[in-house]
């Protein structure tokens, strides 16, 4: 027995959906078919293209198509990799805190490791 | 961000322990264990451009850091892992298309993302380490 003065409509409301599943939805396959691509191609043409020495790893990062390709395999497979991970933390972690803090820490990690890839990249391509 | 909330005692979804192992519902965990598993991917490769960045006594350190036994080990976990998403995950582009959802298709297509998984790891290391 529920001895609330909220009525059942009020106490459902702004529990259900955010509104935001589908671009999600979409997101997630869109980032994976740039990656079915951009994946194959960086493994392959470094394993095919460097012998995996300095010297022959940086002659291939030089190139204009090798460090764009591997910039944007970053940002995509990050991308990517944080949507997964959310929903894998929607699923699995229960609490409040431990998942606000999960779901903020999986925003945080790939944005970081995307800034510190991308200026590598840039690095090594500018010469400096 | 309706959820489970951490006072529910109902089990969860997939009742791991009360359902048999078929194929179909293995590749469904392997994909989200390998998705996971890729976290650490990301993080070797952004240290790999980041050794190459920092200069050839840098990038020598991070390579022979790399070629240590208990690190290729979990490279080639790495690299199994990678390969096996990328495959289960074209079969679920697939079925996202309404294609392959036949049960023997299904179970078909499963047993190959595991077989594609292992050889295409394999193919890699022998690539780097062969050729």
């Amino acid at each position: 027995m529920n001895h609330s003065l909220r009525t059942p409509l009020s106490r459902a409301r702004g529990l259900g959906s955010a509104k935001h599943g589908v671009g999600h939805f979409i997101q997630q396959r869109a980032t994976a078919i740039f990656l079915a691509v951009l994946l194959p191609w960086f493994a392959l043409s470094i394993l095919l293209g460097t012998d995996g020495s300095y010297d022959s790893v940086m002659g291939w990062m030089k190139h204009p198509v090798n460090a764009a390709g591997t910039a944007l395999l970053v940002l995509t497979g990050l991308f990517h990799m944080r949507l997964g991970m959310q929903v894998v933390i929607e699923d699995y972690v229960t609490g409040a805190v431990a998942r606000t803090v999960s779901l903020l820490a999986n925003t945080a990690i790939p944005a970081i490791l995307a800034v510190i890839a991308i200026l590598s990249v840039a690095k090594v391509f500018v010469g400096a | 961000m309706a959820g489970p909330q951490a006072n529910d005692k109902r089990p969860l979804s997939p009742h791991l322990q009360v359902w048999r192992w078929h194929v179909t519902m293995a590749t469904s965990i392997f994909h989200r264990a390998s998705g996971v598993a890729l976290y650490l991917g990301a993080i070797v490769l952004t240290a790999w451009v980041v050794a190459l960045a920092s200069g050839p006594a840098a990038y020598a350190d991070f390579m022979s850091f790399l070629m240590s036994p208990l690190c290729l080990l979990i490279l080639f976990g790495i690299t199994a892992a990678a390969c096996y998403h990328l495959a289960n995950g074209i079969r679920h582009l697939a079925w996202d298309a309404g294609k392959g959802f036949d049960p023997k298709v299904s179970t078909a297509t499963g047993w190959a993302t595991i077989v594609a998984g292992a050889v295409g790891a394999v193919l890699v290391f022998a690539l780097a380490f062969l050729a």
